[in-house]
């Protein structure tokens, strides 16, 4: 199912008694979600990503703009007529019924012709289970249960009814840091398997890398980019969204553009065409660093991490917006380092440019 | 491990020491009163020990009259109270606006005093000269000739008591239910809402398991308040309940000790004792019964 969001807004009244000023939670999102795709909503804390998927879900009516699943309207449809299973940050699994019986509460709430006979409905909560692989648990209660286990089982109860659209809220937050790794590649495979269009709603810019086909990255309510993964990685439309996304994440500098030069302090490091001489930002991603003996951007050495795979150089620049500048090279070339001084050299596709106003992106040619 | 355990029953003694002086002891001396037969209370001498006392008052024709008494006001009040206390609770954490108000007026009475509580019971139903009353003055608005509440026929009499009784418990369990279902999570019904469920089958299925452990609490309590019940009965008939045929078990131990037939410890005690029987079984029944319907979490 297709899902078009068109100039969704949504204002709160303010809480503050002082100002009483609206809250903007979000502000005209206009975007298509194609069918059987699986889409991250990302950003921090406050972004509108909860507000847009309880939207999406119905417990919240929009301000202004209209929803739509493939093509019903169904910006006015309270939630239970919208097929949309949901999957909430703490479960919300019922604490008193059986895990049987909490996937089988949907559909028990099914009424006339829509209601399965008891052996379909049975037979149905158990194809569920099996699909989230908890057809052993089927007598236990959530309270019984590891956080990842009452994960699949809130996964099951939103599939059981067959939902037009699945939605999770923040779905991995609550689990420990391996099965984090665990569960996102089993929602990856429930989504592949079932084709359901999901949305799902993350802080984690690496869980919403990893297993979405698109990301939507949002900011005080406003999207900021919408792409695949690796391409808002590649090509960030502005600091925010180059700053969220990365582990470890982007390191920014002042640096300014003087005749055709890009300069990080005293150093001129890139030679680039078509950007006018003024005040930048810079963005270099860790893997866009050369470690070199005569490298252009010289850096003051504070330590060399060493993680098998990569080595992680960790420098300090004056010009830098933080106070460490992380590089990571290869472990198979060798680190050349001495007195005290690291010296690199970058390359031009992990470098972008910001205007220092706007923080919009300044495209260039390198030579 | 001797020397520890040692401590634990000093930090106890205290609370052991107070519980068997104001507790144990008078407990156990009242079951001796019941059982002292020919009890003198001039020369502090009895006969002998036997079941005579027990068997005098549940001869008593004033305690039959207490036990019937009681047992349609446990029965009627404990649960329409409750029931009444849940619809209001649900009502009061369904609306937004000016719902501190109604909670704060639905709270009076338990803050108002019962005497005082019965002055205005009064108004509403007691005939004097000048009045028959603000019940009776609508009675006849709608052609219906008046009845006396206080001083008439038995049903009217005990219409006015189980009232009055509804009235005066409800305040404390709307307040522990209403905050008991406001600390139900939200989340839960989202979930539900979702699922497309029902008003009803919410509140059946996920509001009544989520606070059934307050509901059992206010269940158990309530029925022994109202096996202790009293202070109400007086409020309204005054303190001659026999002749009002509105005593209570604990009015007619009251009596036994003090009132007008008083001087009798021994079959006060042996009331006591039957009316204790009566709660803790009572309490246990309730118990057991609740072992298959209350979730804890």
């Amino acid at each position: 199912m297709k899902v078009v969001l068109q100039n969704l807004t949504k204002k709160f009244p303010g809480r503050d008694r002082k100002s009483r000023q609206e809250v903007v939670a979000v502000n005209h999102f206009s975007f298509e979600i194609p069918d059987g795709k699986l889409i991250g909503l990302l950003g921090p804390s406050g972004c509108g990503k909860s507000t847009t998927l309880n939207l999406l879900c119905g417990l919240l009516k929009p301000t202004e703009g209209r929803i739509f699943f493939g093509d019903d309207d169904v910006t006015e449809l309270p939630p239970e007529n919208r097929g949309v299973g949901m999957v909430f940050q703490n479960y919300a699994l019922y604490p008193h019924l059986t895990v049987k019986q909490n996937i089988l509460f949907p559909l028990q709430n099914l009424k006339g012709a829509q209601r399965p006979s008891k052996s379909e409905m049975l037979s149905r909560a158990q194809e569920a289970a099996k699909l989230v692989q908890i057809d052993e648990l089927m007598e236990r209660r959530p309270g019984e249960l590891s956080g990842g286990q009452q994960q699949r089982v809130a996964i099951a109860r939103a599939l059981v009814k067959m939902p037009r659209i699945l939605l999770m809220d923040e779905p991995l937050s609550n689990l420990d840091a391996r099965l984090r790794l665990q569960t996102r590649e089993e929602i990856r495979r429930i989504q592949r398997e079932t084709g359901i269009t999901t949305v799902f709603v993350t802080h984690d810019q690496d869980e919403a890398m990893s297993i979405s086909d698109m990301i939507v990255v949002m900011d005080a309510g406003n999207i900021q980019q919408i792409g695949k993964p690796q391409e808002v990685y590649d090509d960030p439309v502005n600091l925010f969204v180059a700053k969220f996304l990365g582990t470890p994440p982007i390191n920014v500098f002042r640096g300014r553009v003087q005749k055709n030069q890009l300069y990080i302090g005293q150093d001129a490091i890139l030679d680039i065409q078509g950007v006018s001489d003024q005040e930048v930002t810079v963005g270099i991603r860790p893997e866009g660093f050369l470690l070199r003996k005569n490298g252009r951007l010289r850096c003051t050495l504070s330590g060399v991490e060493v993680m098998g795979r990569d080595i992680s150089v960790v420098a300090a620049h004056p010009e830098g917006e933080n106070s460490s500048v992380r590089a990571i090279i290869s472990a198979d070339s060798p680190v050349e380092v001495s007195g005290g001084e690291a010296r690199f050299d970058v390359k031009p596709g992990k470098i972008f440019l910001f205007r220092r106003d706007t923080q919009e992106r300044i495209y260039f040619q390198a030579e | 491990m001797e020397k520890r355990s040692m401590k634990s029953w000093l930090y106890l003694l205290p609370a052991i020491l107070f519980l068997a002086v104001f507790m144990v002891y008078p407990l156990i001396d009242v079951f001796i009163y019941s059982t002292e037969e020919g009890y003198n209370f001039a020369s502090q001498t009895y006969y002998g020990v036997g079941p005579y006392n027990y068997s005098y008052v549940l001869h008593d024709p004033y305690f039959l009259m207490a036990l019937k008494n009681t047992f349609i006001l446990v029965v009627i009040t404990v649960p329409l109270s409750t029931i009444l206390a849940l619809l209001i609770s649900t009502g009061l954490n369904s609306i937004r606006p000016l719902k501190e108000l109604f909670q704060t007026v639905y709270f009076l009475p338990y803050v108002t005093n019962t005497l005082a509580v019965g002055l205005v019971f009064m108004i509403l139903f007691k005939k004097t000269a000048y009045t028959d009353g603000f019940v009776n003055l609508i009675l006849n608005w709608f052609g219906h000739s008046s009845i006396d509440f206080i001083d008439g026929p038995y049903w009217a009499k005990m219409f006015v008591l189980c009232l009055y009784t509804v009235w005066v418990v409800m305040p404390f369990k709307i307040l522990i239910l209403t905050s008991a279902l406001a600390s139900v999570n939200q989340e839960y019904y989202n979930a539900a809402r979702v699922d497309g469920t029902s008003r009803f089958r919410i509140f059946m299925r996920i509001t009544l398991p989520m606070i059934s452990p307050t509901l059992v609490y206010l269940i158990i309590t309530g029925f022994i308040g109202a096996f202790k019940a009293y202070s109400d009965a007086v409020a309204l008939f005054g303190t001659d309940l026999n002749a009002a045929e509105m005593n209570t078990i604990v009015g007619y131990v009251y009596d036994m000790l003090y009132g007008n037939s008083g001087g009798y410890p021994s079959y006060a005690s042996a009331a006591a004792i039957i009316l204790f029987a009566i709660v803790l079984t009572i309490t246990c029944i309730n118990l057991l019964v609740s072992r298959k319907h209350v979730h804890y979490f």
